[in-house]
């Protein structure tokens, strides 16, 4: 069990997903949010380079990690953009304060 | 314990301690800074994974982008006379319950499996067969994926202008 397999890395994915899961489900704060959101794609892009060297499918589960750092960066500049239009318009970005859609 | 052990070993204490910081620190600029540890524990693993392209464009996009727009946005949504940056959790107790359980549930699921692991051949560069599969077989998302790029650029920058 020592010897470092699949199922360390698995774990490994696991625990950072459910703390990503955490970030999102109890800050307030919508940064925060987001930042739980990059650790769930981060576990994400484990599982797939884990899978992607002890399955032995070659390069295409690294390809896929790199097409999700992609789309990462694009989910997080549109994030903080309507995030920071958000608090010009209410002055707040607590998540759990912002229920209407217009001011 | 071969060295690969320890060393992977080290990178998981490190993206496991500081994820657990980042979620429950107050302090979000704090938390922005422990998220610097995690995604480079996680550049780690993908090295010690034979990922030596991908690990290089998690640096660069991750730390070098992602998280400086992270701290922008802490910044612009805080008063500047405001020092203490601080934010509150609600739901803690629930959301710890039913997420320990969840992990539980995962784990042993993990744990349980029988997985077939097929021996990998030694982890060489793979900078180039990356590059020969981006223009070739997936030439395809490779042009989509650059026009999400620039859609999600036009859109980011006309929605903060207003």
């Amino acid at each position: 069990m020592l010897h470092v397999g699949l199922t360390h890395f698995l774990v490994i994915s696991i625990a950072l997903f459910s703390l990503g899961l955490y970030a999102v489900v109890t800050r307030k704060n919508a940064v925060m949010v987001l930042m739980g959101i990059e650790l769930i794609l981060n576990s994400a892009n484990i599982n797939f380079i884990a899978f992607s060297k002890f399955g032995n499918f070659g390069l295409q589960g690294q390809l896929i990690a790199l097409f999700v750092i992609v789309l990462a960066a694009a989910e997080a500049a549109v994030a903080l953009a309507i995030v920071l239009n958000i608090y010009k318009t209410l002055a707040n970005i607590n998540v759990d304060e912002i229920d209407s859609l217009r001011d | 314990m071969t060295t690969y052990d320890i060393i992977f070993y080290l990178f998981a204490a490190v993206t496991l301690l500081s994820a657990f910081f980042v979620v429950t620190n107050r302090n979000i600029v704090h938390s922005a800074f422990y998220l610097l540890f995690t995604f480079f524990g996680v550049a780690g693993i993908y090295v010690m994974l034979g990922a030596d392209f991908v690990a290089i464009v998690q640096l660069i996009v991750y730390v070098g982008g992602i998280l400086i727009l992270l701290l922008f946005g802490v910044m612009l949504t805080n008063k500047i006379t405001n020092i203490e940056i601080k934010t509150d959790s609600i739901n803690a107790l629930p959301a710890s319950i039913v997420l320990g359980l969840f992990t539980g549930a995962l784990g042993a699921a993990v744990l349980n499996t029988n997985w077939k692991v097929v021996e990998s051949p030694a982890p060489e560069a793979t900078t180039t067969a990356l590059g020969n599969l981006l223009i070739n077989e997936y030439a395809l998302i490779f042009e989509l994926l650059g026009i999400v790029l620039l859609i999600a650029m036009i859109g980011a920058a006309s929605m903060a202008r207003k």
